[in-house]
Formats: C-alpha cells, structure tokens, sequence
C-alpha cells in the first residue's frame, strides 16, 4: 500500500489546519455561509437534510486494517455508530458536527487519509477495480497508476475550479470491475503488440441527467505519456467546458457536442505542443518516483500452496451456509490456493453499503489476520479481502457470521447498490434505501436468489444517479411526481466492459408497486430465459425490453387483450 | 385567480448541529416545528424571511416552507421532504428528531410511507 512522505503528511496536516481556521471564521461570522460553503466542500463536508455530512476520501478503494479501525473509531466517537460505503469507494458520516470536523480530519490524518476533493469542481478520488492486484485476470495492478494520478491531481492549481467534478477511474483487467465507461476518463490497461504496457484512453462517460457511454479517445497510449496525455484532456475540457449551465458542464456534454474526432484532435493537438514546445512530458515524473510507488504495491509475499484445500472442501461438505457463501462471495485469485473475498454489505433488509462500528473492527481484525492487513471498498458498496487462503474460509466465514456479515449474495439479486436517497441527501426527490431493503427481503430465499442468478439492481434517489441506476440489469430512479415519490424502472443496463445504458420501461410507480413490478420481472425472466445458466441481462438482450415491460405492467396487456 | 396562500413556516439549519430548526414568533430558533411561527398570507412569510436571512451566525439556508394546520392549529409538513425533515431518516427511527421527540411522529406508514 502506499505510504506517505513527509511531503503527504505535511500537506495533508497543512490542510487540516487550514480549513479549522476557515471553519472557526465561519462561526466567528468571518466568513458568510456563500464564502464557506465552497470551503467545506473541498474538504469533503456536506449540509444534508439531517445534518452535516462528511465525505472521506478511499483512494482506489484501498486501506490497510488501522485505516478500517479509524474510520470505526471516527463513527464511535463523533458520529452515530455507523458509516456508508459509497459507489465511489469512499466513506461517509451522515451525523458530523461542525465543530467536530477539525478533530475528525485530524484523526485521519493520523492514519494517511483525509477528505480532500470528495467535492467541489475538481477531480475526485481516483477509483480502481477493487479486485486489483489479487484477480486473475488481470493485466496489471491499475493502483500504481491510480496512485499517480492522485498525486498529478490533488491541489492541481490548473485544474481546482473546473467546469464541474471530473472522475478518473482505472482498471488493469479485461472484465471491468471499475465501470471506467461511465467515468469523464477511464483508463484500461493493456499492451501493444510489442508487449510494451500502457492505456485505452476513454473520455466522456457518465450518468447523472444525461447517461453517456465513454468513448475511446486514443487507443493506445504508452504508460510513460499518461499525465501530459491526461493534462492535455483537462486543458481543452477546461477551457472549453460549459460553465454557463451546470447541466452541461461535464465534460460528456463537451465531447458530444464537439464531437470526438475534434475533440481527439485538440487534445492531440494540445498533447504535441507540451512535447514539442516544453522539450517532453513536463508533468511525468521521473522512472525513480514511478518505482517508488509501485514499490508501495508489490505483491505480498504468497505462500506456496496448492490449488485445491482439502480443509475447505471438507468444511464445505457439512456446512451449506458456508458453501453457499463460498460459491457467490469468492473470487479467482491470481495465486495458487488463495482467493478474493467479498463481504456483503446487503445482509437481508440492510442499508447497502451501512456499516456499524463493531462489523467494522471485525472486518480490520479479518484483514489483518487474513488478508495480507489490506482490505478494498468496491464501488458496489461491498467490503474486500483481497489476500487470503482457501485454508482461511471456514474462520472468515464463522467470524462474518457472528458480526451479521455473513450474506452469501454477491453478484446475486439483493446484491443491491442504493444512494442515500431522501432519508439523508439534500438533493434526493426520492429515498433509495426502503425500496431496496424492501426488495433484499422480497428475493431473500437463498434457493430463489441462487435459480435467478447473476442480476444487478441499483438505486439512485434523484436524477443524479450516485447508485447508478443507467448501468443496472434492473435500474429504479427516484423522482417526485405530484407530491409524491414515484420510481422510474429502466432495463437492460450494464455495468462492466458491455457497458450500456437502460432503457425506460414505462411511466413511474408508486415506492408500494415497485416490488410486486420486480417480482413479476423475475418470474417472467424466468419463465423465458434459454437456460439456468442465461443471465437477465443476456435474455433482455436476446428478446428485447417487451416481455419484460409487459410483465412489469400487466394492465397495459390486458387493455390490448 | 390568484393561488390561494398556503401558510407557511422558516426552516433551515443549525449551524453548528446542521439539524432541522425552526424560526419561532421571537425571531429565535427552536427544534420543534409545532413552535415554530406561522406567516398566513404573504406579507407575513416576506416579514418572516427577513428576519431569518441576516441570522447567519446561528442558521444555514433559510426558505420558507408549507405547511398545513390541524385542528388545533399547529403546523404540520405538507410535502414528504419536509415531513422527513421534521422526523429524520425513515429507515432509522433511533437517529434525529423522532429519536428525540417520538411524540410527535405516528410510524411512516401510517401517512403513506413504505
């Protein structure tokens, strides 16, 4: 994991200082809530509907035990016992203090974290497949990269008041778990024909208001042109960018309206005069600085092991709770008798992505103990161990049980991504949550869960889409409609390298309609898919959206009957 | 025709807390929104906003917002952000204000809620 400097810590304590003097100023009647409210948000603090909010950055989704412990102790001590993993690897209280924020930042500060740029007009936290660096499909571990990145961009004077917020998101695999298409760049790692590494540069994604699927702006970069390359992206997406309409001002709009082969080529054009007129890439760093990092994310040293663990297959056989948890919330690790493990953060009328203080302290003693002291955050709001032996599972497991962790969905039905929705977020028209506990518990079955199979449904509560609702097999969008909340059901989303948007299904519901909708889905996918093994969105794709709208309203049918 | 006036009530946030609060007929805040002061017709709402705007030094973001009365002519919220405000997260009747004041809050679903 990296580590920081004496440069990191000094900023980072610097900053913590800084903004306890601005907040101090704003209590002192210094500073008009206009002055400060740009102030806070640079540091990750929100006003939401109950209270202050406050929004810790996870680079890359990744932290070490000691981090996990902080963040436990921060939820203990100045907030309400619990905290939410967000769809953007981060973290976030919903009960902070004003006046208990400065403390709290300088907590973690401790332990090498902090909130800056979990808001405002700038580039947020980098985001990375949280399988990095342990799938065994991958490439390259992308956190080297998402690592540079963040350095390149935190406190970039150029780029602190852009347009509007600006994501970056890598993945070093083929199977994309870090939804790069739907980010303003993702980058994917690959390799020329020669073998040499670098990037797919792809620009222009999004969802929000107006969903996009990014678009490939250079092919192949070579990994040593990738800050000038992505300086160049900033430059013309900062002077070109709308700033006149906060709805078009992300840098989607600015590619679909210029166009791509434009846009490529000003910011090839952009690219060639850094080389030509600055003698070379100014803004990469020099070959030590990148060893250094990606020191910092050297394998852990893997014991040598057999493929198979009789241990395990022995504990499986008596033991279909852990077999079952085995089969769905393990994945392919790249080393021989290890594997990655997901804990779900959607145990069965569960929050998605809430926490309390103590599963938090048993998932830092799990991954300190099992997992190489390293743990993820995925963007679908569940919790990583990246490292551990097949040998591990049975412990693991009984441990997740004890602490109500133990939820053997991942990747299945209630394996739900939701936004905080109008139970806590000043923007929401709609809640997230209850629709989704509603529908963790309609499907909690296990026989029923496992015969659907792989189906991803995500909830966002207003048009912004933090629970990525364009990108679910199944996505439900949160609206006011008349003075009441009302959900929109879109189909045939996807979130990984097929990356598409989903289609509207018909007019909105009322949040009671919503389950019976689902479930009548269900049955109808059922009903109609080839085979077990044929997943929802490969049905939709093989049919088209009919059936399933006509499953989900029944009365359109029997008025054409 | 003119719209009918609706009445209506300041609201906004603590500074310090950053929870619900309330103007009340002094001019100062309070937490209970069956304390908070009515405007019945315009004029009164306008005169209520300026009373709020300058307190900065104690409130975030004050606007006006509707109400309905009951019968004994306290205020109630007309609109479901509102109402979520006056009580808290739904999905967490131990946190805000219903936690603190359950007196006031029948369950959600008595008035529609999931």
């Amino acid at each position: 994991m990296y580590r920081y400097d004496e440069f990191d810590h000094d900023y980072v304590r610097s900053r913590v200082a800084e903004f306890r003097d601005q907040t101090q100023r704003r209590i002192d009647g210094a500073l008009t809530e206009d002055e400060y409210k740009p102030l806070r948000l640079m540091n990750g603090l929100y006003l939401q509907l109950h209270a202050y909010m406050l929004r810790v950055a996870i680079p890359y989704g990744t932290l070490n035990s000691r981090q996990m412990r902080t963040l436990a102790m921060i939820a203990e001590r100045w907030d309400e016992g619990y905290g939410h993993f967000t769809t953007r690897q981060n973290i976030q209280y919903n009960w902070t203090k004003l006046t208990d924020v400065g403390d709290i930042l300088d907590a973690l500060a401790d332990v090498e974290m902090h909130a800056i740029q979990t808001s405002g007009n700038c580039i947020r936290n980098v985001t990375a497949d949280h399988f990095a660096g342990a799938a065994a499909d991958e490439i390259e571990d992308p956190r080297p990269t998402a690592e540079l990145v963040r350095q390149w961009s935190t406190a970039h004077p150029e780029f602190a008041y852009l347009p509007r917020k600006f994501k970056v998101a890598v993945t070093g695999s083929p199977n994309d778990r870090a939804v790069t298409k739907a980010h303003d760049i993702g980058l994917r790692m690959l390799r020329n024909e020669a073998g040499e590494p670098g990037f797919e540069v792809i620009v222009g994604g999004g969802m929000g208001r107006t969903p996009m699927i990014g678009k490939v702006i250079r092919d192949f970069l070579p990994k040593d042109h990738l800050l000038p390359y992505l300086e160049s992206i900033l430059r013309v997406y900062n002077l070109h960018g709308r700033r006149d309409n906060k709805y078009k001002a992300r840098i989607k709009i600015l590619v679909h309206e210029t166009g791509l082969e434009e846009m490529q080529a000003q910011v090839e054009a952009e690219f060639a005069r850094q080389m030509r007129e600055e003698g070379g890439p100014v803004v990469s760093p020099n070959p030590e600085h990148i060893a250094q990092i990606a020191a910092y994310f050297a394998p852990p040293d893997f014991a040598k092991l057999p493929a198979q663990s009789a241990k395990l297959t022995k504990a499986i056989a008596t033991d279909p709770a852990l077999a079952a948890w085995v089969e769905n919330n393990t994945a392919d690790h790249r080393a021989s008798g290890y594997t990655i493990v997901t804990i779900s953060m959607k145990g069965m009328g569960d929050a998605p992505g809430d926490a309390t203080t103590a599963q938090m302290r048993v998932m830092a003693d799990l991954g300190e103990r099992y997992s190489h002291d390293e743990l993820r955050i995925s963007h679908e709001q569940n919790v990583i161990l990246p490292h551990v032996k097949l040998d591990d599972l049975p412990e693991i497991h009984a441990a997740l049980q004890k602490a109500g962790l133990a939820a053997a969905n991942a990747g299945l039905i209630t394996d739900i991504i939701a936004c905080p929705g109008l139970d806590y977020c000043a923007l929401a028209t709609a809640r997230s949550i209850p629709v989704a506990q509603d529908l963790s518990q309609r499907f909690a079955e296990p026989a029923r869960a496992k015969a659907i199979g792989n189906f991803t449904i995500k909830i966002s509560g207003c048009i912004n889409a933090c629970g990525h609702h364009h990108v679910g097999h199944v996505g439900i969008l949160g609206l006011e409609k008349s003075g009441i909340e009302s959900y929109q059901i879109t189909l045939g989303g996807d979130h990984t390298e097929t990356l598409a948007i989903g289609e509207r299904a018909g007019p909105g519901m009322t949040a009671e309609e919503v389950g019976p909708a689902i479930e009548r889905l269900v049955d109808a996918y059922l009903d109609v898919r080839d085979s077990d093994d044929e997943r929802f969105i490969d049905t939709f794709r093989r049919l088209g959206a009919d059936p399933f709208k006509a499953a989900i309203y029944p009365e359109n049918n029997c008025a054409a009957a | 025709m003119a719209k009918a006036f609706k009445p209506q009530i300041i609201s906004a946030n603590d500074l310090y807390v950053g929870d619900v609060v309330y103007m009340n007929s002094g001019g100062g805040w309070t937490r209970k929104l069956a304390e908070a002061a009515i405007a019945h017709d315009a004029g009164d709402a306008e005169k209520l906003l300026q009373r709020a705007v300058p307190q900065q030094g104690k409130v975030v973001g004050p606007y006006l917002a509707d109400v309905a009365l009951d019968d004994d002519g306290r205020p109630f919220p007309t609109h479901f952000r509102e109402k979520f405000r006056t009580r808290g997260p739904s999905i967490r009747p131990d946190l805000g204000k219903q936690a603190i004041y359950p007196e006031r809050h029948e369950p959600l679903a008595a008035r529609g809620g999931i």
